[in-house]
């Protein structure tokens, strides 16, 4: 497999991959610690986690999620819920504090450290992946993409009306009452809607001087940190037994199951896999945006993930990480910042911003034009777009047979 | 005790009802061939015993348990291989990675089994890196024949092996399914191609519309008039 990334001009691969490595850890002393070069590096970097999550679904297992967006809400609402002044009630009103220092130990709210955060985004988002995962397991296609889409949009709307939403009663007489943990008060809600969480708390982690919006720095070695350990799972992933049952089952679902591959297994495996990754990424952006509202999670934002894969080129763990590297800076910079006159300068009424998804679904249709397999496409996938086929398939399943398969 | 007992299995698709009580056996080390036209239950038979498409009723047994109920993966871990209608082979992965599959379930070592596919199919071996899905239809049943035996199998299932394929890889085809049989597989085949079909069987069943309408020596059965009006064209 790693044939595909080894073969770039005959480049030896370990060798790209460390100077890319290296080079991200010595850019952030080439600009100044609170520039907005820095603001759209750990934007990308954090989008590139997504991004990479989202590759295991539908690049690895072939399974079209057009709902992604849930899994940042998730995590982002775990970081919400447990690292702000959100449940100001929480403990009859002294708060809750976890391994935190500095300012958030002496607020009200609920205080919990941020490794523990990520841990609890990772546990509630891989159940939430289970979730959505299990309802399409009896679907291909298309309508995997119709549910996943739909999952989404709820989870979007039970932010957007979350505030309305009052669980503090409940809580406090079930799971409240049991020792060690805490109350919440009975005007808790769910959420904060569009008016949002806010303040969240800053990561705080041992050893290291408190973080601070200001020195963008260290959030950006964080997000260098999560884009490594998650580089590190997508390529052994991709390269395990289970990765091939991925491919198998992307292929041919029915040949991969009369060799024995459990569908039930390998498809939640994805979408856990998935999701926590999205889940690692929204705790940390929940953190690092300093707010968690409910316009964040809107369904524009699972497309725009998605945008990334198929631009860097689905199942291709390093033409991600650049399709979601180009994405971002696109989104962060280049429109904004660079262009956004444009159209005025034409004697036209409206900036760039404003069309920007536009832009996006013009830079997929040239993408599709000219290069379908994405940038640094898989080899497979390569193979699929120029003219190898499903080959000589005379006989294959009908869709009744198809729906019956286990 | 026969090897793979079937008693009187039905199976649907949806509402629709494939197979109305289908009853068969195969001993230890046989070849049995079932034939049937198009639509008759033939893949049916094959898809609820390795599990694909479960039987609704009725009771299938290998080697005197029961697995009817049991899923694809667990038939497959207990030794029985599908080679499955229209060969389906992984087609944008190389010969060789479709073997690899063949052995997903075992954890050991495999490369034994792949230089005996190898052996079988000399034509494998020289098209490893190939992609599966630029092979020829033949080929390709070579290698969807090659990959149901990467998981050594005491029971091989094969749906349709001459179907599309060249005449002359078709004798190709049967030869080494003769010698796979010989090697001490079991081998249940349906085949629309009698010919081929009956040829290479000891024992075997006629099937129409859902149920057996005949049984008995594959000679027996290829002298039959019916059968050789219907199938053999004569």
């Amino acid at each position: 497999m790693s044939a595909a990334l080894g073969k770039i001009k005959g480049f030896d691969q370990r060798f790209l991959v460390i100077a890319a490595i290296l080079f991200a850890i010595l850019l952030p002393f080439f600009f100044d610690r609170g520039s907005s070069f820095m603001d759209d590096a750990v934007l990308a970097l954090a989008y590139v986690v997504m991004a990479l999550g989202l590759n295991v679904i539908v690049g690895f297992a072939g399974l079209l999620d057009l709902g992604y967006v849930a899994f940042f809400a998730i995590g982002a609402y775990t970081m919400g819920w447990l690292g702000s002044t959100f449940y100001s009630q929480a403990n009859g009103g002294e708060g809750v504090h976890l391994l935190v220092t500095g300012a958030a130990a002496n607020l009200p709210g609920i205080h919990v450290n941020f490794l523990l955060v990520l841990v609890g985004a990772i546990i509630l988002t891989t159940i939430a992946g289970v979730i959505i995962g299990l309802p399409t397991l009896r679907l291909r296609g298309d309508y995997i993409a119709i549910v996943t889409l739909a999952f989404g949009e709820i989870i979007g709307q039970v932010a957007a009306n979350g505030d309305q939403v009052r669980i503090g009663g409940i809580w406090d007489k079930t799971l409240g009452a049991l020792p060690l943990i805490p109350d919440l008060g009975s005007e808790a809600t769910l959420t904060r809607g569009k008016l949002g969480i806010s303040p969240v708390d800053k990561i705080d982690l041992p050893f290291v001087d408190p973080f601070t919006s200001l020195d963008i720095r260290s959030w950006y070695f964080v997000a260098l940190g999560l884009v490594l350990i998650v580089l590190f799972v997508n390529v052994r992933l991709r390269d395990s037994r289970l990765g091939r049952a991925w491919v198998a089952l992307r292929e041919d679902e029915v040949a991969a199951i009369s060799m024995g591959i459990p569908t039930v297994k390998t498809k939640l495996m994805a979408y856990g896999t998935g999701a926590a990754l999205g889940g690692m990424s929204g705790a940390f952006l929940g953190s690092y945006l300093n707010t968690v509202n409910a316009s964040q999670f809107e369904f524009i934002f699972s497309i725009f993930i998605l945008a990334m894969v198929i631009l860097g080129g689905l199942g291709s763990v390093w033409g991600v990480v650049i399709g979601a590297i180009l994405l971002s800076f696109v989104n962060s910079w280049l429109i904004p910042d660079v262009l956004n006159g444009l159209p005025g300068q034409l004697g036209l009424d409206f900036d760039l911003t404003q069309v920007s998804f536009a832009i996006f679904g013009f830079i997929l249709v040239i993408v599709m034009i000219l290069r379908p397999e994405g940038l640094i496409p898989e080899r497979s996938r390569k193979q699929e777009m120029h003219g190898i086929g499903t080959g000589d398939r005379a006989g294959a399943g009908s869709d009744v047979e198809l729906g019956e398969a286990r | 005790m026969a090897l793979l007992e079937v008693e009187d299995i039905r199976a649907s698709y949806g509402l629709i009802e494939a197979l109305h009580g289908v009853s068969l056996e195969v001993e230890a080390g046989e070849v049995v061939t079932m034939i049937g036209s198009n639509g008759a239950g033939k893949s049916t038979v094959l898809r609820s015993i390795s599990g694909l498409t479960p039987a609704r009723q009725g009771a299938i047994r290998f080697d005197g348990e029961e697995i009817t109920h049991l899923t694809p993966m667990e038939i497959v871990g207990r030794g029985i291989s599908h080679v499955p209608e229209g060969r389906r082979c992984f087609p944008r992965m190389t010969v060789r990675e479709n073997l690899e599959l063949g052995a997903f379930l075992r954890r050991d070592d495999s490369s034994a089994e792949m230089d005996h596919v190898f052996d079988l199919f000399p034509r494998l071996a020289e098209r490893q890196s190939q992609a599966a899905g630029t092979m020829s239809g033949g080929e390709q049943q070579m290698l969807a024949i090659g990959r149901a035996m990467m998981a050594r199998p005491r029971l091989l299932l094969m749906d349709e092996p001459s179907m599309g394929i060249a005449p002359i890889l078709v004798e190709r085809i049967y030869e080494t399914i003769e010698q796979i049989s010989q090697e001490g597989t079991t081998i249940l085949l349906v085949e629309q191609n009698a010919h081929y079909g009956l040829g290479v069987a000891a024992r075997g069943y006629v099937i129409e519309t859902g149920r057996i309408i005949l049984s008995g020596e594959a000679a027996t059965i290829g002298e039959d008039p019916k059968v050789r009006e219907a199938y053999l064209g004569a």
